[in-house]
């Protein structure tokens, strides 16, 4: 591979690196070992309330729930409220809940373009933003968030963490390897990229609505 | 793409005059200037996160061959599979060598500048493949057949009308008439080609070498679906987008969206390591990378090496007077404003861009707002020594600046010769004050504007008899 080889020839002449060698420069085998944390702004906020607020600046609508057994009807209340289609698709996780009590038609699969609603968890959340962060994989299809035109996410209380740095530490240490995608979500896709008039549901969903659950 | 920077000076007249562009201009100004302005003020302490982050750009870049070797063994652990080019037909070749060998019919892109740089778009066409730009903006000029004007917003130029307009005629339907219902026409338009394309291409704001990762910063959602639905994905980016760590890409993502967006975050920052796992249900079966180096390494080993910290924002552009005028086609090639005027000459040859080192006022705007601290009007003046040096000014610019060194070096002469012109000035701003045709090299400057009279006396006079009259 001549480009490979000339591009990293090209950049250690012009910075003046003399020898190369098989060991690695301390601070970059430091950095590496154990990446340090830049100053970070002053984060005098309870991470639940700073999470709230920033999900209601990017649009994100909000619900809390006190056990899972009552996602149904959270969700029933969502969808009549705006007269949203109650078919849906979520993660393997959902499935098993009481919903055809509640009239709602529901499947555990990645979503296709037709799909309109897709329910999804979170891996953790960033109250810093109001980010949610999911992670692709087998139990956690990608589509799910993406192709619907309402994205319905839950997120346990106690995985909403102050800052990104913070995520990617509880990453480090839950997660062996990164997954093929982590996606860091704010709320519905938007564009303004005509005449700078802010527009929701560019390509991605309409809508995200966060379910906050205590348990 | 092809470069017309020498055209700056006929092109930036005409978009003076150009009624429409101005009227866009003025509204993307408001746009991003104001809401930029509250979301810093929103950081207690964001000159230290921007010392922060020029320093890790600065450490990066120090290191960067050991931080690309590092990101490379990462990356192909994770089963990416990466290339390497050192010239724009490397880079396009591979592109479609990549299409070719998985026999892509449909490709579909979400926004990468290094792609413009490479005019990819043109050069995969023209294998018969179909390129769809998704970024709104993208596909608004790509359907116009034009160039982006901006690196963020690359349709800023055009109005509401123009694109409604466009979208009529290319998309045969009934003219609609705002700009919602003209985003989600699009919208109805790709979503179709999101789901049968074979394969995407994105850029990728930054590589993280701790992990192997490319990460791609949106607000449509169109860079999820470029990585997540086609079978292939190749991501295009260049040598001096690699950073450290994770930490390093959190400490720039506090400072990426607020600089160029106003916003506190982008709606989607994706993170790619590798193709789909075994037993993944979605994204693309391959995956790769191709690293590009035109331009860069010369610079990192230039005196201009503090421009590669740049990470895209498009502040600079968007505080800059000339700009706000002119607008982004002026510049005639991929990176307009201040960091095009530095960028554009280092990586095509400063013969090539003689005016635009010279299109700023050095107000230093650019170089306030710069989240990398990047110091822009230092670069712009160093091009201009530069161009002296290589006698690549003009032979009025060349005598004047001999003339005003010959005074400068002798400051009685100096004296003298600033107060006749002091006295003349003042005789010839009569009483208005204001001086509107100045003759010979002064000709080009009140061609647009005047220029306010000197009053007569000279700073140095005023300053001399204020010591007298107050004995201090």
């Amino acid at each position: 591979m001549p480009a490979r080889e000339n591009i990293l020839a090209r950049i250690r002449a012009a910075n003046k690196v003399a020898n190369v060698t098989d060991v690695m420069d301390s601070s970059v085998a430091d950095r590496l070992a154990s990446p340090p944390i830049s100053p970070l702004p002053k984060l005098d906020w309870d991470p639940e309330g700073q999470f709230k607020r920033r999900c209601h600046e990017s649009a994100s609508t909000l619900d809390e729930i006190a056990q899972i057994d009552e996602l149904p009807l959270a969700l029933t209340r969502y969808l009549s409220k705006n007269t949203l289609p109650t078919k849906l698709v979520c993660w393997p996780e959902f499935i098993d809940l009481p919903w055809s009590a509640e009239g709602i038609q529901i499947e555990s699969r990645g979503a296709i373009g037709d799909d309109k609603v897709g329910l999804t968890g979170s891996y953790c959340a960033v109250a810093e933003t109001g980010t949610l962060v999911l992670l692709s994989g087998q139990e956690s299809h990608a589509t799910t968030s993406l192709l619907p035109e309402t994205h319905i996410a839950v997120i346990r209380r106690s995985r909403i963490v102050k800052t990104m740095e913070d995520a990617w530490q509880l990453i480090r240490g839950e997660v062996v390897s990164l997954p093929r995608q982590v996606s860091f979500i704010s709320g519905p896709s938007r564009t303004a990229d005509i005449e700078m008039t802010l527009v929701y549901g560019a390509h991605g969903p309409f809508r995200v609505h966060v379910i906050i659950l205590d348990q | 793409m092809e470069l017309t920077s020498h055209q700056f000076k006929s092109v930036s007249s005409a978009k003076l005059k150009d009624v429409k562009l101005q009227k866009a201009l003025y509204k993307a100004k408001d746009g991003f200037v104001v809401p930029r302005a509250k979301v810093v003020a929103d950081l207690d302490n964001f000159e230290e996160i921007r010392q922060a982050a020029a320093d890790v750009r600065d450490h990066g870049l120090a290191h960067l061959d050991v931080y690309l070797e590092e990101w490379e063994k990462q990356a192909q652990a994770a089963g990416t599979i990466v290339h390497w080019a050192e010239s724009y037909e490397e880079l396009n070749a591979l592109v479609v060598k990549i299409a070719q060998d998985n026999q892509v019919k449909k490709i579909i892109k979400s926004k990468s500048m290094v792609g413009e740089e490479t005019g990819l778009n043109q050069y995969v066409e023209g294998h018969g493949i179909e390129v769809k730009e998704t970024d709104l903006g993208e596909y608004i000029i790509q359907q116009a057949g034009e160039h982006p004007s901006h690196i963020i917003a690359p349709a800023t130029h055009k109005s509401k009308d123009d694109v409604a307009d466009l979208f009529a005629e290319k998309h045969q339907r009934p003219r609609l008439d705002d700009a919602e219902k003209l985003t989600h026409e699009a919208r109805e338009i790709l979503r179709p080609h999101f789901l049968d394309a074979d394969m995407g291409i994105t850029g990728a704001n930054f590589m993280i070498a701790e992990t192997g990762s490319t990460v791609i910063v949106t607000n449509e959602g169109n860079g999820r679906m470029t990585t997540t639905m086609p079978r292939v994905h190749v991501a295009i980016s260049s040598i001096e987008k690699c950073i450290p760590t994770l930490d390093d890409f959190a400490l720039m993502m506090r400072l990426l969206p607020r600089s160029a967006t106003g916003q506190v975050i982008s709606n989607y920052v994706s993170m790619t390591t590798g193709p789909k796992r075994a037993k993944d249900n979605d994204g693309p079966v391959e995956f790769h990378v191709i690293i590009l180096d035109v331009g860069r390494t010369r610079v990192l080993g230039s005196d201009l090496r503090e421009a590669l910290r740049c990470i895209r924002c498009g502040a600079c552009m968007n505080h800059c007077p000339v700009y706000q005028n002119v607008g982004g086609h002026a510049y005639g090639w991929v990176y307009p404003g201040p960091i095009g005027s530095v960028l554009t000459p280092a990586y095509n040859g400063i013969e090539n861009a003689i005016d635009l080192p010279n299109a700023a006022t050095l107000c230093n705007q650019c170089g306030v707002v710069c989240p990398v601290k990047i110091p822009l009007p230092d670069l712009m003046r160093k091009l201009r020594e530069k161009q002296y040096e290589r006698n690549l000014k003009s032979s009025a610019e060349k005598w004047s600046l001999r003339l005003w060194a010959y005074l400068a070096l002798r400051p009685k002469l100096y004296s003298i010769v600033t107060r006749i012109m002091a006295r003349v000035g003042k005789l010839l701003g009569g009483d208005s004050r204001r001086i509107n045709h100045m003759l010979f090299g002064g000709k080009d400057w009140t061609r647009h504007r005047d220029l306010p009279a000197p009053r007569g006396r000279t700073f140095r006079d005023i300053y001399l008899n204020r010591n007298k009259t107050t004995n201090r």
